[in-house]
């Protein structure tokens, strides 16, 4: 029997010639990620003083602000100090500031590599699957026993397979397949288990489009979101840098699965997640004509120049109707930088965008765009639960970036479909 | 710990997320002050109400969402002696776990009600509902994690070990 991408990362982490679903194993951590909400200030920093105020391997674990950033209050403020400070007193040289939110740099940075074992102190670590790493999210106090032991425990997961099948029509986007999935397996349909996407529409996908898919696999309560490495995420880490150290681990053909879905790209059309779960997925058309206020392209999960640009090819010589605002952060630095040089960020502004720094922020109410009572936003990012963008009493639909900008142009939550007869073709 | 815990109910519904356990705005907050909002979504009395070792018991998929240790140490700050649920998100059940909060499956739970009194065996699995005279089947913790649960969580459990 062969065995899947899981079994076969884990076995390699634990330094054991073979591990199947099921066994527990003590793993080596490659690379330990905290973010400034939930690094060093929760339990880590006080408890390590306890036991060990030493890190196991410095160059093996990345601090990055970029929740707090930049900070709207003194005590964010003095979040972000505290963590930048921890990180230099422990000599972390992989130290990253107001550059974007922490999985994307992961990525960029060239921290998330095939065949490795990445833990971070946030749920959408699992995003880094898409470059067929076991990455996935732990709590502050389990973060800690990794810095100072550089292992935890992992029970091997089973493993799900969604295949995709077609081509994605015009309109429709790697978002729309992420939550079609999710609607399909439910928000709980994989709890404790790994999420294997394959199949043509996935390998046709940039890493981009990937990363968009594998970021949402914890809302189906997942431990990890993989995808099998290609040619296409060894260019993607050659670009930045990275050519070797590394192991492209893929499923054997064989491999035993405990459930399968299969998908059809071309029968998709754009699909949002309707308040207040990630998981009440509806086509765009059910509740197209919602009043939206806010409507928000950015974060880990949107804000990616692919994104930017189906947006803005949308946006361009259009405007966003009055009386929405239509914010937009670029999922990092580099993002920004580049879409600046490529006249996107232009764009996006002459339609009435507001573009914001690369941040969490806005995807989880705590700067820069918070909703108020009664109010309702369309986002391109990957959860809507209640609260979580502001008012308890305000309402957040997920789409894709093309279905956010479609909707920012009309003022209600549009079919981009109305917009976009040629994009994505 | 002698594996029995016992305590009144507080009962809640399916998918008690990471949001609302924590609410996001709050989380710049210490523990204690972040606590008073905890559950404010669905409960805005939780914080008030919460007495020391009250048992939480909800539906399915509790505690889904972030991985914010906030959520369970904001619980365990409020007090809440243990959590019942028919199943819990990965992250946060290792974090309970890791805080020293002992957290329970059980497929019964919508036997159970708010303001019950309930005894749980840990290390047999056995949920004992004083109020009803009823008695539900539940997970079992093993001796290796009640241990860990025992002294305190993780913590204490690394203070002995590195
Ligand atoms: S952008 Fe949103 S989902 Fe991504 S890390 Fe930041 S808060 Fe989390």
């Amino acid at each position: 029997m062969g065995k899947t991408m899981s079994e076969k990362i884990l076995a390699r982490a634990a330094g054991v010639s073979g591990a199947s679903a099921g066994d527990i194993l003590w793993v080596n951590v490659d690379r330990a990620m905290m973010d400034d909400i939930l690094g060093p200030r929760v339990e880590i920093a006080a408890k390590m003083l306890e036991i060990k105020d030493e890190v196991w391997d410095k160059d093996k674990v990345v601090v990055i602000s970029d929740h707090y950033t930049p900070p709207a209050s003194i005590k964010q403020a003095e979040i972000v100090k505290f963590t930048r400070d921890w990180a230099a007193a422990h000599g972390i040289e992989n130290y990253h500031e107001f550059v974007g939110p922490c999985h994307q740099i992961m990525a960029e940075y060239g921290h998330v590599r095939p065949g490795t074992v990445v833990l971070g102190t946030d749920s959408h670590t699992c995003m880094g699957g898409a470059l067929g790493a076991f990455a996935s999210g732990v709590g502050s106090t389990e973060m800690l026993g990794i810095l100072v032991t550089g292992k935890t425990w992992l029970r091997v997961p089973e493993t799900i397979k969604v295949t995709w099948r077609g081509k994605l029509p015009p309109g429709v986007m790697a978002k729309d397949m992420s939550l079609k999935t999710i609607g399909i397996i439910g928000h709980a349909g994989a709890t404790y288990k790994t999420v294997e996407y394959v199949g043509d529409t996935i390998e046709a996908l940039s890493i981009d489009e990937r990363l968009a898919i594998t970021n949402m696999a914890v809302e189906m309560g997942a431990k990890a979101g993989l995808m099998a490495p290609d040619a296409k995420a060894v260019e993607f880490l050659a670009a930045r840098g990275i050519t070797g150290g590394y192991e492209l681990i893929v499923s054997d053909a064989d491999a035993s699965y405990c459930a399968t879905h299969d998908f059809r790209a071309d029968a998709l059309g754009p699909v949002v997640a309707c308040p207040h779960e990630v998981d009440n997925v509806a086509p765009v058309g059910d509740v197209k004509g919602t009043a939206v206020h806010q409507a928000y392209i950015g974060s880990c999960t949107g804000g990616r120049y692919s994104d930017l640009e189906a947006a803005a090819a949308v946006l361009k010589g259009r405007k966003v109707k009055k009386g929405v605002r239509l914010l937009v952060s670029p999922a990092s630095q580099d993002i920004w930088q580049r879409a600046s040089a490529s006249g996107l960020l232009a764009t996006l502004a002459a339609a009435g965008a507001v573009i914001l720094a690369p941040t969490c922020g806005v995807c989880v109410g705590l700067h820069s765009g918070l909703l108020a009572d009664g109010e309702v936003c369309i986002s391109a990012t990957n959860r809507n639960f209640i609260g979580r963008m502001g008012s308890k009493n305000a309402k957040i639909y997920l789409g894709s970036p093309l279905t956010v900008a479609a909707s920012a142009i009309t003022g209600k939550i549009t079919d981009p479909r109305e917009f976009v007869r040629e994009v994505g073709a | 710990m002698n594996g029995i815990v016992a305590g009144k109910v507080l009962k809640y519904g399916d998918n008690i997320n990471t949001d609302i356990i924590s609410p996001p705005q709050y989380m710049e907050l210490s523990i204690p002050e972040a606590a008073k909002y905890a559950m404010s979504a669905i409960d805005p009395d939780f914080a008030a109400k919460v007495r020391q070792g009250d048992i939480l018991v909800a539906g399915v998929n509790f505690g889904s969402g972030s991985s914010r240790e906030t959520s369970p140490l904001t619980l365990k700050h409020l007090g809440v002696g243990a959590i019942v649920a028919k199943f819990f998100a990965r992250i946060f059940y290792r974090n309970a776990i890791n805080l020293g909060i002992p957290v329970i499956e059980c497929a019964d739970t919508d036997k159970i009600s708010d303001g019950d009194l309930i005894e749980i065996d840990l290390a047999q699995g056995v949920i004992v509902n004083k109020t009803k005279n009823e008695q539900y089947a539940c997970s079992k913790i093993p001796p290796h994690i009640l241990a860990l649960i025992g002294e305190g969580g993780l913590v204490p459990y690394l203070k002995k070990t590195v």
